[in-house]
């Protein structure tokens, strides 16, 4: 490990020196596969066009499917002194008009197929190409000028999570946050040369961080799987041994997508041997049997709030669970310490919950143009008196286990995970209360089931409300069942009884 | 076949399923679809849908699905 590093692309101008020929990235299709010395002279060149153009310490917004050729544009934002912002093309054009509101970009990178999107947005600065704008020259002399002025708190990326608000907050992480993060992760989970990635998570979240920059650092490989696949057990199976990917971060439902549809007594994964997983609680009986096909492979848990850059605790699965145990979130990684904080600001002590918060390196510099949410939940350390020190409150709720392992208890609002994604349920509610038919709504989440559940009061169908949903939320916000209720249950103050409902939710 | 259109219905009441014929090739189910569907034809029709059976080309209609489900229905 170099202690001195400052920047991000020092992993992958080491990768370019040793490796320049292997190919870094690739969706399964040979024509997408593309080499380390590919990325490097492309994302320069996409970088020294953007600082030529005068853009420079800004955002840039990445509007292009999950490809290969996306992770070249992050990189080339990088390497032009910006900071990246993923868009997808799959998010609704209400979501991405909220967030190119408040982040106002002057610059957007397209394909060939987004940019006949990026046209019709409420965007009126300049969209470049990829296909042409990686055949710019590359003006080393303008790199190694913008390479000399940064430092590593300078911002990389911002990444948008759900806002219960209705308007989703950008995360803005740097240098420092994320080298210190791939550092730990890569040691915990062993990454090596040898590591073949097959990604499952989309390049607009911090999630495929795990994959991004370690693959740089050791020279690995990163197979990005076409996201179809999910669906159908076998065909992912196969399409994990064709590429001979040894290593996977998923969530837990793409993970259990194939474990619970006796996947494994057709066919089994050949060369599998890390298993990471997180965002989800992993129903033991599903991890058992992925256990018992794969009783080699090695199986770690993560937990991580996008604020703390991706993940800061983990878990190896080193012994059996009972059928009705939660698989522990474990402890932090090095460099990070979880501080436990009671009601009282204090720690909790033996067997006592208390919120989870994050202390380290790992913390992000905050949600961008939001100082106020920013302060609400970066803040000073209450145990320390004497100087400023920022802690990250999750709003996780967590306690010590006998064994002293950290362990998830609840959320202390109405936050949830569904399929792991992060969703703030009032996001959902502004949005359905938005709509002039509807009287009143509520959210609530079956936890058992993994399913959502609308239930408001007003003048329209469930079908036409899921319609305009569809319009104005990422896919997997949209509730899974919306019901029509002739009045909506209310507590004795008056407050909308979400126990009742959730009740209700329970009965079918 | 009702009880399959209402299975269906139920995830997306916005979708046509009588005469939608590209319910993957469009991407208007997707994984979390797949799953609560396979669960509830289970419970309705009495039927596990086995791993081999989990391919496209039975999940892009209504149609494909209930002569899976008949098919499966007749082995047993």
């Amino acid at each position: 490990m170099n202690m001195q590093q400052r920047n991000v692309l020092e992993y992958l101008e080491g990768a370019v020196s040793k490796w320049p020929d292997k190919v870094a990235y690739s969706n399964g299709d040979p024509e997408s596969d593309i080499t380390f010395a590919e990325v490097f002279q492309r994302s320069a060149a996409i970088g020294s066009c953007l600082y030529s153009k005068g853009y420079y310490k800004e955002p840039v917004v990445v509007f292009m499917k999950k490809h290969p050729n996306a992770i070249v544009a992050f990189y080339g934002c990088v390497y032009g002194g910006n900071y990246y912002v993923p868009l997808d093309e799959e998010m609704p054009r209400f979501r991405i008009d909220l967030i190119l509101s408040n982040l106002k970009p002057r610059a957007m990178i397209c394909d060939e197929d987004t940019v006949k999107i990026a046209n019709e947005m409420n965007f009126e600065g300049e969209i470049f190409l990829y296909d042409e704008i990686i055949n710019s020259s590359v003006d080393i002399e303008a790199i190694d000028m913008i390479r000399s002025r940064q430092i590593d708190t300078d911002p990389i990326y911002i990444v948008f999570t759900s806002g219960s608000t209705g308007i989703p907050k950008g995360v803005v992480a740097c240098h420092r946050s994320v080298i210190d993060y791939i550092e730990n992760l890569s040691d915990v989970l062993e990454f090596n040369h040898d590591t073949i990635f097959g990604n499952q998570t989309p390049l607009y979240f911090d999630a495929c961080l795990k994959e991004l920059y370690p693959t740089l650092k050791f020279g690995a490989t990163a197979v990005i799987i076409p996201k179809s696949l999910f669906m159908f057990p076998i065909k992912l199976v196969e399409f994990l041994n064709e590429h001979k990917i040894n290593t996977v971060c998923w969530v837990v439902s793409a993970l259990t997508m194939i474990s619970s549809f006796k996947t494994f007594d057709k066919i089994k994964p050949e060369y599998l041997h890390t298993i990471a997983f997180g965002s989800e609680v992993f129903p033991i009986k599903q991890l058992n049997i992925w256990r018992e096909c794969l009783p080699e492979a090695k199986f770690t848990n993560l937990y991580g709030p996008t604020e703390a850059t991706g993940m800061c605790c983990y878990f190896k699965v080193d012994r059996e669970f009972a059928l009705d145990d939660v698989v522990p979130i474990g402890g932090p990684f090095n460099n990070t310490e979880i501080l436990l904080l009671n009601d009282k600001n204090e720690l909790a002590g033996p067997g006592e919950t208390g919120e989870i918060c994050v202390r380290g390196t790992s913390l992000t510099l905050g949600y961008y143009g939001n100082f106020e949410k920013t302060s609400e939940v970066f803040v000073q350390n209450p145990l320390n008196k004497f100087y400023p020190e920022l802690i990250y409150r999750t709003g996780d709720i967590g306690k010590r286990n006998e064994r002293g392992e950290l362990v998830f208890v609840s959320r202390k609002d109405y936050q949830i995970k569904h399929m792991g994604h992060r969703i703030e349920l009032g996001e959902i509610e502004v949005n359905v209360n938005l709509l002039d038919a509807v009287k009143i709504c509520c959210c609530v989440y079956d936890k058992e089931k993994d399913k959502i559940k609308l239930y408001y009061v007003g003048d329209m169908t469930s079908a036409e409300i899921i319609a305009i949903l569809k319009e104005k939320l990422p896919r997997y916000m949209i509730p899974n069942k919306v019901e029509q209720l002739e009045t909506m249950p209310l507590t004795a103050n008056g407050k909308i009884d979400r126990k009742m409902l959730s009740s209700m939710n329970k009965d079918n | 076949m009702d009880a399959l259109i209402e299975i269906l219905t139920n995830l997306h009441p916005e979708v046509d399923f009588d005469t939608c014929e590209t319910l993957v090739d469009d991407k208007i189910i997707d994984s979390f679809d797949i799953v609560s569907i396979i669960s509830e034809v289970n419970e309705e029709y009495d039927v596990v849908i086995p791993a081999e059976e989990i391919i496209p080309e039975n999940f892009n209609s209504a149609k494909a699905l209930y002569a899976l489900i008949k098919k499966l229905e007749d082995e047993e």
